[in-house]
């Protein structure tokens, strides 16, 4: 598409000289690195961005994705609001003022088109999601794999019966060109731009994310999966998914996030839409593991009409400081939302997420679990909303909040609010803070296990009720993350 | 260092001028700078079977936490050798893989680990190899129809909402797939109905069949009639004051532990039973009475 647009800056072709970078890095270097997934990929894009944001790179972004002049408007009235709104003053201000949004590159594109069979993919990028597992995950059980790379989805596939099917799964960027109705109608519906500070920020410069709509009434069996990654130093990723999930339809998302280790900070800061309509079914299952040094500060948002329902499954690793609280709006009768998340703060972390729901509807329900793990330091916010609106009766909400420390300089928050302006409502919270028991540890190191395996096993259980709802590879990685996180490698 | 299995002795007192198996001289152990054994001696052989019995709060769990490494249990004085090693420095997974292992009195539960992924995981780490799932499977199903234990047993977490019939069965269980070279049972025949009592004794002596020595410490009597000790020993007071027979046993649960404080003490050796056991026995000083 814009191709002709971008300033032929090494343009290359990337494989060449991308391998030997990557297979040195495969070698000895990463080792001794707590961040498994820290290998960086050689740079070769086709355009980069300067760094910081003008009204200038906006009209760039808009121009070079040769978008409608309503997008570009959009993006226009946001930037004015990110530059108007002042930073948050709750959550972790000493950590978000540090964020230097003049050092940022708002949009990188990496290769010249789209590609749709793997074969194409440059080899460099392959080289990454081989690592990842992605070709592998592909070939198993993959409905469709939209692989973000930078910003720039380049690498997207739907499986034929998807297609037969009707249902659409596309990048953000291709859903708005090939189905500029649809993304009118919804796009900006469940968070407008104004919503926020970073939700402005991803509203000016979005770019890549998924789409998808399924059609009434059409179940789709298989999870759809995206993989996302940052790769360039200083560069903000802000994506934007939209899923709408006509009446009657089920869909099952994942994403799963790892990025590379980088020495100065990173931006991630997405904007997630869900529809479900009535009778609707969405479940949105998320595992990411930024770098430590990403900045992961999203917004989630959904809403649930009548007898629809809508899940966020959230696991958060990795990252400098994620603020986080998927939200359900239950505005239509017997919707149903849960929100089960779990988070993991080390050395230098800090995990502040959580859950709002909003009841705005008679007899609708809500469960939220949340889990979080602290050590080295770290330090996880579990932070709450659930709301009842006057008239919404027969309303029913379990909150659960866990935490666990693992040591005595990690530190766990529980700041829950409930606005319940309805008396015939049933609602329970609960929230506990333990420590690893000795007892646990020297039972299962009389059994053989050292102290860290002991440690794993004992979080790897803390956490099962989140990882027995993903897909058995999603499981399997999250252990493994957390047993890696577990070596004593980190700090 | 190669696996516990093929480093057990191959026989019960097979050779009497060997290294004891774990051999105990003058241990003292602190619980939170309270001294609570007070200079304990035992010798156990390869393959033998030892109980101590005393009443509560004489120490006898405390000998067994500080064997298997409880980082509460500190050894002030004294030794602890395993295989002729020095283990008190040792971490509980070190000692572990020495083949220690110990059937907790009060085990506790670990919420989201089942136990057939609990199982797999501590026996590979003791074994030091991972053991083709099909090759464990069979062996666990094995030993699980031996100890009456049913098949749902396995998704369950370990020992979470577990009767403390269930959870010694478990202990049982994984002390059968560790295999170890001594095993030590703390209070395993409380809170067991006939039943359970039966089965889990009968998982012991399996367990002595294939060569493991046992230490058995319990407060009754009643779990000797079904596991036959070669040597009894009283604890009391943080320390052994009397051993013998199997017939101590009897002696004891007939006549209480009053009468070893009064007629034992102050002088080692003049218990009615003590002093021919101990000469009788194979291994240089199994059975001491009265020690120190």
């Amino acid at each position: 598409m814009s191709a002709d647009l971008a300033p032929a800056l090494n343009n290359k072709g990337l494989p060449e000289s991308a391998k030997p970078e990557l297979n040195k890095s495969a070698g000895l270097e990463g080792i001794g690195n707590d961040y498994k997934y820290g290998f960086s990929d050689k740079e070769d894009y086709i355009f980069k961005s300067g760094r910081g944001l003008t009204r200038e790179i906006v009209e760039k972004i808009s121009a070079m994705k040769n978008e409608p002049e309503w997008m570009l408007k959009f993006r226009l009235r946001a930037l004015d609001i990110f530059n108007k709104k002042p930073m948050p003053t709750w959550g972790n201000c000493g950590l978000l003022n540090d964020i230097d949004f003049e050092n940022i590159f708002y949009y990188i594109k990496p290769s010249q088109k789209q590609e749709t069979d793997w074969d194409e993919v440059p080899e460099g990028i392959k080289n990454t999601f081989d690592r990842l597992g992605i070709p592998e995950a592909e070939r198993k059980f993959l409905a469709g794999v939209t692989a973000q790379y930078e910003s720039e989805v380049v690498y997207h596939s739907i499986r034929e019966d998807l297609e037969k099917q009707g249902v659409l799964f596309l990048d953000m960027d291709s859903g708005l060109r090939l189905h500029e109705d649809i993304v009118r109608e919804h796009f900006a519906t469940v968070i407008p731009a104004a919503d926020n500070k970073f939700s402005a920020l991803n509203s000016a410069v979005w770019s890549g994310g998924s789409f998808i709509w399924v059609p009434p009434g059409v179940k789709i069996e298989i999870p759809l999966q995206a993989y996302f990654r940052i790769n360039a130093e200083n560069m903000g990723q802000f994506e934007r998914t939209l899923i709408i999930a006509e009446p009657g339809s089920f869909v099952h998302y994942i994403e799963g996030c790892t990025a590379p280790t980088y020495s100065t900070d990173s931006l991630h800061s997405a904007v997630v839409e869900l529809i479900a309509k009535p009778g609707a079914h969405i479940r949105y299952t998320t595992i990411q593991n930024w770098s430590k040094n990403v900045y992961n500060l999203v917004t989630k948002r959904a809403v649930a009409h009548e007898d629809a329902k809508v899940e966020w499954v959230d696991g958060n690793l990795g990252s400098k400081l994620t603020m986080k609280y998927p939200a359900i709006y239950l505005l239509g009768e017997r919707a149903h939302g849960e929100v089960l998340s779990i988070a993991f703060a080390g050395e230098d972390q800090h995990q502040d997420a959580g859950a709002k729901i909003i009841h705005a509807a008679k007899n609708t329900t809500s469960m939220i679990i949340s889990k979080s793990i602290c050590k080295n330091g770290g330090r996880t916010s579990y932070r709450g909303l659930i709301k009842v609106y006057p008239k919404a009766t027969g309303v029913k909400s379990s909150v659960k909040c866990d935490a666990l420390l693992l040591d005595d300089k990690s530190r766990s928050d529980t700041y829950p609010t409930m606005e319940i302006d309805e008396k015939d409502v049933n609602i329970e919270h609960e929230a506990t803070v333990s420590k690893v028991g000795e007892e646990q540890l020297f039972y299962l190191m009389s059994r053989g296990l050292n102290q860290d395996e002991a440690t794993a096993m004992i979080v790897n259980g803390f956490f099962e009720p989140f990882t027995k709802e993903l897909p058995l590879e999603y499981a399997v990685e999250l252990n493994r993350l957390i047993q890696l996180e577990m070596e004593g490698s980190v700090g | 260092m190669t696996s516990p299995n093929t480093n057990k002795s191959t026989g019960s007192n097979s050779d009497s001028s060997a290294i004891p198996l774990l051999e105990i001289v003058d241990l003292h152990v602190n619980v939170e700078d309270k001294e609570i054994l007070k200079g304990v001696n035992l010798t156990i052989n390869a393959g033998e079977i030892h109980a101590i019995m005393g009443r509560n709060g004489s120490g006898k769990s405390t000998l067994s936490y500080a064997l298997m490494g409880h980082p509460r249990y500190k050894v002030t004085s004294g030794k602890m050798l395993y295989k002729g090693q020095e283990i008190s420095e040792m971490s509980p997974d070190q000692r572990a893989k020495l083949g220690l292992a110990l059937a907790f009195q009060y085990p506790v539960s670990i919420p989201g680990v089942s136990v057939s992924n609990f199982l797999r995981k501590t026996v590979n780490a003791v074994r030091g190899r991972d053991i083709p799932v099909k090759e464990f499977r069979l062996e666990l199903k094995a030993l699980m129809a031996k100890l009456g234990v049913k098949d749902e047993f396995l998704s369950r977490y370990v020992n979470d909402g577990f009767s403390g019939g269930e959870k010694k069965r478990l202990e049982i269980l994984q002390l059968s797939m560790l295999n170890p070279s001594l095993a030590i049972l703390d209070e395993t025949d409380s809170g067991l109905d006939i039943d359970a009592l039966k089965t889990v004794s009968e998982g012991v002596n399996a367990l002595s069949k294939a060569d493991t020595a046992i230490l058995l410490i319990t407060h009754y009597q009643r779990m000797l009639n079904y596991v036959q000790p070669q040597f009894v020993h009283v604890f009391q007071d943080g320390k052994i004051v009397a051993s013998g027979g199997s017939e101590l046993a009897l002696e004891l649960e007939d006549r209480g532990y009053e009468w070893v404080t009064s007629e034992m003490q102050p002088t080692p050796g003049t218990g009615p039973n003590a002093t021919k056991t101990s000469s009788s026995s194979s291994s240089p000083s199994p059975a001491v009475v009265g020690a120190k």
